[in-house]
């Protein structure tokens, strides 16, 4: 930005810059809060009731809870599945899609996107799909959080609109030595889109990470539970009983409230962990799919 | 059965379509391979429930196909329509999407304005990083930090306390849900929704304002002649895309932080077919209520598109 006007504060620079301030600080406490009243001590956290700003007295107890639990093991093992399995089929059946109606030569190409579209705008509903998965034999099974959501649409349009960028030359070059179109996916444009790609499998890591709903209609098999199903039981349903193994009733009520902070705090690490790494990719990713798509 | 097809030289020769297919099907093979997977997702799981969608005419009972269920007709949409229920459930999923879009809508956008104007990068950039992380939380989470923090000695309770407001039970007092609900959205979305402002506001030709200090123009004629007419497409498509949501409130969340106490003003369409459907069995009922839902959205995605167009030249098709 070119600028031969001096850097003078204006008074609305100051506003600006303490309201961002307040609104950073709106967005974070929270998580701050939670961080420090998981490591607090439960009985007092039960006497004070106030704003948190730093842990009151120390205590690992409810982390422990959390880790000898088996539930929430469970749950993280099978999210992991659903996160592995689930958005590599995401990928892979987005990536074909997204390939196969950027290629001009395709000619059925404008009815296939017509149809796709069409699909975002109505939908048949709850009841038909869950119908639909319960005739097809996926009920209860780990693959009714795996299929009825292989592609998202809104990821598919953003990853085809960025393979529409790549230039045809490039194309054209490799075809003339005799390329076919899964040579081209491969060698051309699979290389090019790693940070579309990258973000789209973010896109769908998160969704699968957070997902819980159709795994509460969907799933009877408490074996097969997601962590934020499990969470759910813990968190909303106040169901922490299961949790406490060894303690006495008197500690329970306490420990159950630093209990839920510690399981806040444990199912939320990995996506802060990830956190970084993806934000350097999104404003690009979303802008693809935004501002031209 | 021929077509004529005309070639250059003007010779007239019939190609059967068989002919036209099946050389498409050499030149792109793999193409029609590899979109074989893309189709079947699509036809069995989009396109079926369509299908399915039917047993809203239907009386339908697990175990009959759709196809051969005795005809109900209107049957089901009548009982909804005539329903207890019927006005409360429409007014509670409109007016929770209407405040969404009229305190939701522009806060986003207020927001990237803002950090448009803001010219230390370290802190710009700080700033969107930290409010796009609660985007990535869970409903789950999100609703029992709402839960926690308007407890009876919740956090909020607290604040309020100072300014001398007894403590309040947000949760089960049905005149506080639609608040808590939008305000919990602002907060979760307000950051990543700013992306897509953020970035279009970046892409505004420099010299546009250039030519505007010429004028005399100051930072506000700035704003309302270079930068709110560069980015009103694209809140247009924001807005059409909103509108045509209206009816699809996001039920997740209610679903975790609504209790029979709230059900007067949290109940929405959506919740209604969950519990109707899945909870209660009472298939055909629920699909009717959803298929009524999706006609409704169907047709407000159309008229907003229509409107827009007309309005200005913008609009999703």
């Amino acid at each position: 930005m070119s600028s031969k006007t001096k850097i003078n504060l204006s008074a609305f620079d100051i506003f600006n810059t303490i309201f961002l301030s307040f609104l950073t600080f709106v967005t974070l406490y929270p998580f701050i809060y939670v961080l420090f009243a998981s490591i607090s001590d439960p009985f007092e956290m039960m006497r004070y009731n106030g704003f948190l700003l730093w842990p009151k007295g120390f205590s690992l107890e409810a982390y422990k809870m959390v880790a000898i639990n088996p539930n929430i093991a469970l749950g993280f093992g099978n999210t992991l599945f659903y996160v592995i399995v689930g958005s590599s089929i995401n990928v892979i059946l987005t990536s074909l899609a997204a390939y196969v109606l950027s290629r001009k030569s395709f000619t059925p190409r404008k009815y296939f996107m017509l149809a796709i579209v069409f699909s975002m705008m109505f939908s048949g509903g709850m009841i038909p799909t869950y119908l639909l998965v319960r005739d097809l034999g996926l009920y209860n099974t780990r693959w009714a959080l795996i299929f009825p959501t292989a592609i998202n649409t809104i990821n598919f349009i953003i990853m085809r609109t960025s393979f529409l960028e790549i230039p045809d030359s490039i194309e054209e070059s490799v075809r003339i030595d005799g390329a076919n179109d899964f040579q081209v996916l491969y060698h051309i444009v699979l290389p090019l889109s790693k940070a579309v790609i990258a973000v789209i499998t973010l896109f769908y890591t998160v969704y699968h990470w957070n997902s819980w709903f159709n795994a509460s209609i969907y799933l009877t098999n408490r074996a097969l539970y997601p962590l934020q199903l499990v969470l759910r039981e813990i968190l909303i349903q106040n169901d922490t009983a299961g949790m406490m193994i060894g303690t006495s009733s008197a500690d329970n009520q306490p420990i159950g409230e630093t209990i839920k902070y510690a399981t806040i705090m444990v199912s939320t690490l990995p996506i802060l962990c990830v956190y970084p790494f993806i934000q350097r990719y999104f404003v690009t990713g979303v802008m693809l799919g935004g501002v031209k798509g | 059965m021929g077509l004529n097809k005309v070639i250059k030289t003007g010779i007239i020769s019939k190609t059967s379509i068989l002919d036209i297919l099946k050389k498409e099907f050499l030149k792109n093979k793999y193409l029609y391979i590899m979109i074989t997977p893309v189709f079947l997702y699509y036809l069995i799981f989009m396109y079926q429930p369509i299908y399915g969608s039917l047993i809203a005419f239907k009386h339908y009972y697990p175990g009959i196909s759709v196809f051969s269920s005795p005809w109900a007709g209107t049957y089901y949409f009548e009982e909804f329509f005539k329903s207890y229920y019927f006005f409360r459930l429409l007014r509670n999923t409109l007016l929770i999407s209407v405040y969404n879009i009229i305190f939701g809508f522009p806060a986003p956008i207020i927001l990237a304005l803002l950090l448009n104007e803001v010219r230390g990068r370290i802190f710009k950039r700080t700033v969107q990083t930290m409010t796009y992380l609660p985007h990535f939380i869970s409903t789950v989470v999100v609703g029992s930090l709402i839960l926690n923090f308007a407890a009876r000695n919740g956090v909020i309770n607290i604040i309020l306390g100072y300014i001398g407001i007894g403590p309040i039970q947000f949760m089960i007092m049905p005149e506080w849900f639609r608040t808590i609900y939008v305000g919990s959205s602002i907060w979760q979305e307000i950051g990543w929704d700013s992306i897509i402002y953020l970035a279009a506001l970046s892409s505004i030709d420099q010299q546009l304002y250039d030519a505007c200090k010429i004028d005399g123009g100051g930072r506000l004629k700035q704003l309302m002649s270079v930068t709110i007419p560069s980015i009103s497409p694209t809140i247009i498509i924001m807005l059409i895309l909103r509108v045509g949501k209206i009816m699809n409130v996001g039920y997740e969340k209610i679903m975790l932080l609504y209790n029979s106490n709230t059900y007067v003003t949290a109940d929405v369409i959506s919740t209604f077919v969950y519990r109707k459907g899945i909870l209660e069995g009472n298939f055909s009922y629920a699909a009717a209520v959803g298929l009524f839902n999706s006609v409704i959205n169907l047709a407000l995605l159309v008229a907003v598109n229509r409107i827009s167009r007309k309005m200005s030249d913008t609009s999703l098709w």
